[in-house]
């Protein structure tokens, strides 16, 4: 499974090497032209039978990680966040340190040393280390040096019958999505922008978007569900199963409700479910491409998915596929229901 | 000079929350269309009226947009969950009555809470008197926007209304616009999405490309009881912008703007704001750099449903950048 291969692939943000490697080779037999551009952003495009108008589709390459902020002498490593990592997740699981890859625990005191009010509250940066089995200093710098990334050490599974595990489904998910759309011909000029560093703040985006100049974007994105057990109602973000979730507004975009609204008519006359994605919180890709040059009009559309952020994701497939199937539909109304 | 109160008043009671600002811009295009060479619309939905001439190429930037609410969510028993867009005072708002784009109103309502402290957006909804979802998803869906109403009251100088914030500022373009006789090619955006994080303003600056650009906004001021310290009062005249958090106005700007004042007897202060900014802020960054000011109206309860202005403050700034864009 595609989606399996795209998730192991360990590339955090600043580190999209691999996985960029990786879907440059998959995708170059569908498409005309493929760069690289000088942020990393991997820009791939297919002519259309007419010029105009031409779509940008984007969605990240990077997962958020850590990395290695200094050695200590007793041979553990201290390390900060690459994007937004919760610290109360990350005590005893494993991790791989650097490029070749070696093993290494987020350790931290045991219970039978902590304090009352140390057991009361989440471990902080400062109380966690990477153990990589190293006794000084001298012999952890063999292995490893500062700057050096931590991944995320986490197998793709599958869950019951419909649903799959695995880490950086944020935003994999949604570059699956966008090779998927590449297989198919579409009547007008297309470019997947696969981008970088989307993870520390939306960097890379701006930048494709001003390479590639569309006149209308589409951001495919792995967002946040929340349809778990303590979830109250009204502030659930998005559900799995619900179908792909079309933004509103979020912290970097208010999404244009007229052209969201052509949106859910081509959703609701194809028969693809849909619902939004209800919350304000956080942001994408979108943030950045809508304010690029002169404006351009931008829509979010993303596959649910609950803990994102963490070692272990989960996603309903019929959730992709549908998404895969919206983004298609998308683009082939883009004039007929006039969404520029 | 005289105030078009009418045309005031429409304009702050039309519907506009970020996002939503069309209504707004079908009023202003009905006032101006008349006045300008041309008028287009960008990606995002900024509207520019450009005034055609052989001088320097000028832009000049006022809001359309409003403070508002977004449905999020709908109760099974019809009640409304929202978020805010922009910056709402949220624990001004319960209370409140709110009108959707279709016209349908609501009123903002709150849970049993023990403590005022806990007062939140996720604790609020918007009641539209819908007995259940069915029916309240008859007249409003996830994804509208509403305003929050504000009825405008003329009393003597002063005049009470929701949206001075920008209207006020749009109707000061207006009145330029309908008036000016320069050799300069100016250019009115009437911009979207400045309460959101001044977004439109961006894009129209970098696709006009001006020599110079004046913003258009309103200002809070220091002259109310145990008011936090600010040098502004409403009725001393506009406000000339020196600083606030998007922009540090450029010394020449600044001081070009004063001696204009100055020379046509027009009354001024000058204006630091430690919070907020303007449209001046990203169209100032745009390309590589773009001198800009900023022309403020000073308004009490900025944010609030009854923001309040002077008529000699208006027409103070009406002047103001009439004489700028003509120089």
């Amino acid at each position: 499974m595609l989606l399996k291969e795209l998730t192991e692939i360990m590339s955090a943000s600043g580190d999209e090497k691999e996985i960029r490697e990786k879907i440059k080779s998959i995708v170059e037999p569908y498409v005309d032209n493929v760069y690289v551009d000088k942020m990393g952003n991997l820009i791939t495009c297919k002519k259309g039978k007419k010029d105009k108008p031409k779509i940008m589709l984007a969605a990240h390459m990077d997962e958020v990680g850590l990395m290695v902020k200094s050695v200590n002498e007793d041979g553990t490593l201290s390390f900060s966040p690459v994007g937004g990592v919760d610290n109360r997740i990350l005590v005893s699981k494993t991790v791989k340190v650097g490029e070749k890859k070696i093993n290494g625990v987020i350790g931290a005191k045991p219970i039978h040393l902590q304090k009352r009010e140390e057991q009361q509250r989440p471990l902080d940066y400062d109380s966690l280390y990477i153990d990589i089995g190293a006794t000084s200093k001298e012999e952890a710098l063999k292995h490893v040096s500062l700057g050096d990334y931590i991944y995320f050490d986490s197998n793709f599974e599958i869950l019951g019958n419909d649903y799959v595990k695995a880490k950086a489904l944020d935003d994999r998910i949604g570059c699956n999505v966008l090779i998927e759309v590449l297989k198919n011909e579409y009547e007008y000029p297309i470019c997947v922008a696969f981008t970088v560093q989307e993870e520390v703040g939306l960097r890379g985006a701006g930048v494709a978007a001003y390479n590639v100049e569309p006149d209308f974007a589409i951001v495919v994105e792995g967002t946040v569900a929340a349809d778990v057990s303590d979830s109250v109602p009204h502030l659930v973000s998005t559900e799995l199963g619900k179908g792909p979730a079309i933004s509103l507004m979020d912290r970097t975009a208010l999404y244009d409700k007229k052209v969201i609204d052509k949106i859910v008519k081509i959703a609701e006359e194809n028969k693809v479910p849909y619902q939004f994605r209800r919350i304000a919180s956080g942001g994408n890709d979108a943030g950045k491409i809508h304010l690029t040059k002169g404006g351009i009009k931008t829509i979010a559309v993303s596959v649910p998915c609950r803990y994102i952020h963490s070692f272990n994701s989960v996603a309903f497939l019929e959730d992709f596929n549908n998404t895969v199937k919206l983004v298609d539909l998308i683009i082939k109304n883009i004039e007929k229901e006039a969404l520029i | 000079m005289s105030l078009n109160i009418e045309l005031i008043k429409k304009l702050t009671q039309t519907y506009g929350p970020s996002g939503n600002e069309d209504k707004v811009l079908e009023i202003i295009k009905a006032e101006v269309k008349d006045f300008c060479d041309d008028i287009t619309y960008d990606a995002l939905g900024n509207m520019i009226c450009k005034k055609a001439g052989k001088g320097k190429k000028i832009m000049v930037a006022a809001h359309t947009d409003e403070i508002g609410l977004m449905v999020t969510h709908i109760e099974d028993e019809g009640f409304l969950r929202f978020t805010t867009i922009g910056g709402v005072f949220v624990e001004q708002t319960i209370g409140r009555r709110v009108i959707f784009k279709n016209g349908v109103q609501g009123v903002i309502g709150v849970e049993h809470l023990e403590d005022k402290k806990e007062i939140k957006t996720e604790k609020l909804y918007i009641d539209i008197g819908a007995k259940n979802k069915e029916e309240a998803q008859k007249y409003v869906n996830i994804g509208d926007s509403a305003a929050f109403a504000g009825e405008f009251i003329e009393s003597g100088d002063r005049l009470i209304s929701k949206a001075f914030d920008d209207r006020i500022g749009c109707y000061v373009a207006i009145e330029v616009l309908k008036n000016l006789k320069t050799k300069n090619e100016v250019y009115f955006v009437f911009t979207v999405q400045e309460e959101v994080g001044t977004r439109g303003a961006a894009a129209a600056a970098y696709n006009i490309h001006p020599d110079f650009a004046v913003a258009v906004d309103v200002t809070s001021t220091g002259d109310t009881p145990k008011a936090k310290k600010m040098a502004v009062s409403l009725g001393k005249g506009a406000a000339i912008k020196v600083m606030d958090r998007s922009i540090i106005v450029s010394p020449s700007v600044r001081e070009m703007m004063i001696e204009i004042a100055q020379k046509h007897n027009i009354p001024y202060q000058l204006e630091i704001l430690e919070f907020g900014g303007t449209d001046a802020g990203p169209i100032h960054l745009t390309k590589g750099g773009i001198p800009a000011g900023v022309i403020s109206i000073p308004t009490r309860y900025v944010h609030s449903v009854s923001e309040m202005v002077d008529k000699n403050d208006v027409e103070a700034s009406i002047e103001l950048l009439k004489k700028v864009l003509e120089k």
